[in-house]
């Protein structure tokens, strides 16, 4: 490891600290820019025509009278887009086997789901756009929909995409030890359960929206996106509209929540950018709350057959399950849809010490939205069959929950260790967050609580998950498989005549607070006051390229590219320093916008009341901006500096949780009061407590929604039939329960800021707990339940009561 | 979704309202708080051609005495509801179900008239006033006439209203002595409409049997409805007594699954909430 160990301690630093978002004020004093914000002159409006139907040949589509209608600029079908847009395929190489077909902005001769795209209006409104829109005339001939992941494959079913003759997308077996053997062994006891996933989706305060506009004097296509990978975008706009990549410019201001949605390629968003290249006029197009629930991406739906082998003294012998997962009629593109399959694969069982283990998935197209990459990929599929078997296991041997997780998790101090599939873990603290998870909890004497409370008739449940969580990947999740997403990101920093420092980084900001660390780390470093920094990310144009925010990776990676970064620009600054004062650079620090003398508190490392202030940032800035003629000439100050960050050596920086929910039951009525949830969690260092345990606690609330709440429900012919706010139900406020979020550090130690992701933690390992605190309440009443969203029906079913 | 366009008029009386009414050429519709209205308009499942705004008449705002029993004018709103003395004392169970009825900021717009009149059947409202025995008062410019709850909600989102009338006014009758009320509903989240509810009016001393059941049910049918079977297992037993036997009397009702409850899970359901509301009665 290179670079200072001191900046954690320097008595200016930010980090670690509950330091207040400075864009705050600004967005709850309703300044912030959104994309619907944005009013450019000359600019027109798209409403689509999507699909009624799930599955059905387009025969005919009039559009003569919307052409015609007042204010109407121009109509497009998907033919007409043809010439326009070059088809975009959702596969990747490290994905062997994965297929789905060319897939265009709008359906072009078949739809395949209800809610497709099949014709936009352009026109000087959105509700004239949608006038003409209810005028055009579109004749399908349907054809039988495939709907029922489960019947997909079977040799009757129609096949979605008749050149691969048959509806299996992808399929990949993964295989460790002789689980055969271990699970015919005489001294296991073994555990088999169903598991099954609804199908949700990541409902965004700020719906999905675009503003094009293109510039045909030079050629240059302007997006304005509300997204998380500006960088990705511009080279698949660049790409499939035929433009050089460099005439495409992406930019995301404010971002009203993403959660995964706002990762990928969708129709109406390229149609959108088609439509103002042909028309040379800007266009915007915001998805209404409808068109959300029907294209934006949905996430899970996953039936799992898990079994698990267990021994007497509570070892697991053996874990093997079977998955399959609709994901719609297309691999989305360009992340594909056979990513949480492959999570599921590689992270089922991974908090725990595991030779014996066997897990196929199967990844099947059905008419259906497509489905793919959604807060948390695969983690509460992998955990809630990893946690609920093993739950469920040690209850059959007469173990309690956590003894047998203190049996079977990896030792602290084991790592690096690798997974059944061998995936590099490192730097994971699974007993210690268990330990405090117990304490804090108060463990044993809820235990005797709810004993008691249940000779009452009260029926309350403690269930818990020993988590890990992908954060950080490298370049091995999509740049290996040919995508254009990149994993390394960067970070410039620039010191400002007046002494501000402006920091300009690749990753992006979707209201988690991304900025604010950044300004963090970066104040930190250098040396200034948080108020003494701005932040830009979001624009290709002006920002080093990266990735964006995804996966858990803004903090970790970005927030190490702009430590790295600021750690440069201070050695350059203290260069120049060193020359105006007749002094050396390793003789001066610099501390709250000043340039001071090392040791001249006497503390060495600078900082303290009485250090001398030699001059400050901005008489530095001034003079090498405005009066360079005080300078020696051989001296070329450079007070900007960029540095970019990636991991290397491992595929992702694991991080790990232990989590605890505590339910109560009402078995008259199926319903399930939540408690309490505690969530310890090892994000390695915590760079801001305050954003941070807002993240976990927002993952947890996600985790909540679907683990209770949240379910898109389709018909058998494919029509989501609660697409509305009413009754797509979200978790609210009064529904929740308190959480209590404590930290574990165990800082990861391939970067030096030792930071790791901690977005997505609270949805991968809550719905696991939850599920065991609903089963653990409910067995002195001998039901269970295995099936997500857990819905007062389905528990009074399990209940045998209905 | 953008609306699609309407004219809009806010008439100043009760009679120019009733005027505009009568224009069925462009389906003119009445916007009292626009809670239900208003969406299904920007989901362009409502189109009326015209809007006609009710908040400038102050004729149909209003709580008042009638007779022992109190007169809701048809535009009160929810939130005065919740803060009338007078329905806290002559209609408790409106008192107890307030709270029930939505999020506070759709109580703060939506009106007692607009509920009855849109008649959602997942809705408290029509419910309660079935419970009450309560009449509505609908006027067109041919003049007044007044139903019982009862006749009044025919069906999902239908009612007795004809073409030009307007829901003008809501009166429940002065409680008997010894009247009492219970209100208990089941809903997935605070303030959804319910999986099943219901609310319950009986008269009767405290530990004494009851006559007089009303037993009405929502979000359970096509239409708010009276469980009279139930009503009549009930007479003359104190609540709890023959609450059993109640409940296996409930098959009587037309139940209607939704996407929360199919209709084994409406029927287990409505016999859980009747037992609760007679724990409270």
């Amino acid at each position: 490891m290179t670079g200072p160990l001191t900046i954690f301690d320097r008595p200016n630093s930010h980090i670690g600290k509950s330091v207040p978002r400075p864009d705050a004020n600004r967005l709850l004093q309703g300044r912030g820019k959104f994309v619907d914000d944005i009013q450019l002159p000359r600019m027109l409006h798209a409403a689509f025509v999507r699909s009624p139907v799930a599955h059905g040949r387009i025969e005919n589509m009039d559009v003569s009278q919307a052409r015609a209608f007042p204010g109407v600029m121009a109509v497009y079908t998907g033919a007409d887009l043809v010439a326009h847009v070059e088809p975009y395929v959702g596969v990747l190489d490290h994905l062997a086997g994965l297929r789905s077909p060319p897939q265009m902005p709008m359906a072009v001769d078949v739809v395949r789901w209800t809610g497709e795209p099949l014709v936009m209006v352009v026109a000087t409104s959105r509700a004239i756009a949608e006038d003409a829109a209810a005028l055009i005339e579109v004749e399908i001939d349907e054809l039988p929909p495939v709907t029922d992941m489960e019947r997909a494959l079977d040799v009757d079913a129609p096949v979605i995409h008749e050149q691969y003759g048959s509806n299996l997308a992808w399929e990949r077996t993964v295989e460790a030890g002789d689980p055969d053997a271990a699970f015919a062994r005489a001294d296991v006891t073994v555990v088999e359960r169903q598991f099954r996933f609804g199908r949700h989706t990541g409902v965004t305060l700020e719906s999905r929206a675009a503003v094009v506009e293109y510039d045909p004097s030079e050629n240059m296509l302007t997006f304005w996106y509300s997204g998380q990978a500006p960088h990705m975008m511009q080279f698949i706009l660049a790409k499939h509209l035929g433009l050089p990549e460099e005439n495409v410019r992406v930019v995301s201001q404010d971002v009203g929540g993403s959660f995964g949605i706002k990762i990928h390629t969708y129709g109406d968003e390229i149609a959108t950018a088609a439509a103002a290249r042909i028309l040379g006029r800007p266009v915007k197009f915001v998805a209404d709350r409808l068109e959300s629930f029907l294209t934006d991406i949905h996430a899970r739906d996953h039936v799992v057959d898990g079994r698990i082998a267990v021994t007497a003294d509570g070892k697991i012998a053996a874990l093997a399950f079977e998955d399959i997962t609709g994901i719609g009629p297309y691999s989305m593109y360009p992340r594909t849809s056979a990513i949480e399959a492959n999570q599921v694969l590689n992270l089922t069982g991974a908090a725990y010490t595991l030779e014996n283990y066997r897990a196929r998935a199967r990844v099947v197209f059905q008419n259906k939205n497509l489905m793919s990459q959604y807060r948390a990929v695969g983690h509460p599929i992998a955990m809630v069959v990893a946690d609920g078997l093993l739950e469920d296991a040690a209850h059959e041997i007469g173990m309690d929950v956590v003894e047998i997780r203190r049996r079977n998790l990896i030792r602290d101090d084991a790592y690096p260790s690798t997974t059944a599939t061998g995936l590099k873990l490192d730097d994971l603290s699974h007993h210690k967050t268990l330990d405090r998870l117990v304490a804090v909890m108060d463990y044993d004497a809820r235990r005797a609580e709810h004993a008691h409370l249940r000779d009452a008739g009260i029926y309350r449940g403690i269930g818990l998950v020993s988590m890990v969580e992908i954060t950080n990947p490298s370049p091995m999740f999509y740049g290996i498989g040919g995508a254009p997403i990149a994993s390394q990101d960067g970070t410039t920093i620039r010191l400002e005549a007046g002494g501000a420092i402006h920091v300009s980084s690749s990753v992006t900001e979707q209201g988690q607070g991304t900025n604010t660390i950044l300004a963090q780390i970066a104040a930190g470093v250098f040396g200034v006051a948080m108020d003494r920094v701005k932040v830009t990310t979001g624009d290709t144009r002006s920002t080093p390229y990266g990735g964006g925010t995804w996966a858990s990776r803004g903090a970790g990676i970005g927030g190490e590219a702009t430590l790295q970064a600021a750690f440069a620009l201070k050695q350059q600054v203290l260069v120049v320093a060193a020359t105006i004062l007749q002094s050396s650079p390793d003789g001066l620090d610099i501390v709250d916008g000043q340039i001071v003398d090392i040791g001249s508190d006497g503390g060495g490392g600078g900082g303290g009341k009485s250090a001398s202030v030699r001059m400050s940032l901005s008489d530095l800035a001034r003079t090498v901006y405005y009066r360079g003629n005080e300078l020696p000439s051989d001296l070329t100050p450079e007070l900007i500096a960029t540095r970019h960050y990636r991991v290397t050596d491992v595929p992702f920086v694991f991080t790990n949780a232990a989590m605890a929910a505590e339910v109560e039951v009402d078995p008259d009525t199926g319903f399930v009061k939540i408690l309490n949830f505690w969530a310890v969690e090892d994000c390695g260092r915590v760079i801001n407590p305050d954003l941070v345990d807002g993240q976990i606690r927002g993952g947890v609330v996600q985790g909540i929604g679907g683990a209770f709440y949240e379910e898109c429900l389709y018909s058998e012919d494919g029509q989501l039939e609660n697409a509305t706010m009413a009754d797509y139900l979200v978790p609210m406020a009064f529904e929740m329960p308190d959480i209590i979020v404590e930290h574990v550090e165990t800082p990861t130690r391939t970067s030096v800021l030792g930071a790791k992701g901690a977005g997505e933690a609270g949805t991968g390992g809550s719905p696991a707990a939850l599920m065991n605190a609903v089963n653990d309440a409910l067995r002195p009443l001998g039901a269970s339940i295995h099936q997500m969203p857990m819905t007062p029906e389905r528990i009074l079913k399990a209940l045998g009561t209905v | 979704m953008k609306a699609a366009e309407f004219r809009y008029e806010r008439p100043e009386s009760l009679a120019e309202a009733l005027a505009l009414l009568e224009d069925t050429d462009l389906d003119a519709t009445p916007l009292a708080g626009g809670q239900s209205l208003v969406p299904m308009m920007n989901f362009r499942l409502a189109m009326p051609g015209m809007l006609v705004d009710l908040s400038e008449l102050d004729d149909l705002k209003g709580i008042s005495e009638d007779g022992g029993g109190v007169r809701i004018g048809a535009m009160t709103r929810y939130v005065d509801l919740a803060g009338s003395d007078l329905i806290a004392r002559r209609a408790p169970l409106i008192a107890m179900a307030l709270p029930y009825i939505a999020h506070a900021a759709i109580r703060n717009r939506g009106t007692i008239g607009g509920s009855v009149a849109l008649a959602d059947p997942a809705a408290e409202m029509p419910a309660l006033l079935l419970a009450l025995d309560a009449t509505i008062t609908v006027q067109s410019s041919a003049g007044s006439k007044t139903h019982g709850a009862a006749d009044f909600f025919l069906g999902m989102y239908e009612t007795a209203l004809e073409d030009g009338e307007l829901v003008t006014a809501i009166t429940i009758p002065a409680p008997a002595p010894h009247r009492r009320f219970a209100f208990y509903e089941l809903a997935r989240r605070h303030g959804d409409y319910a999986m099943a509810g219901v609310a319950v009016s009986a008269t009767g001393a405290v530990g004494a049997g009851c006559t007089d059941f009303r037993v009405a049910y929502f979000s359970v049918a096509d239409r708010p409805v009276r469980a009279t079977a139930a009503e009549a297992a009930l007479d003359g037993k104190a609540p709890m007594d023959g609450a059993e036997a109640a409940v296996a009397a409930l098959g009587e009702i037309p139940f209607a699954g939704d996407l929360n409850a199919g209709i084994a899970t409406k029927l287990h359901l409505s016999g859980v909430v009747l037992k609760r509301a007679l724990e409270r009665l």
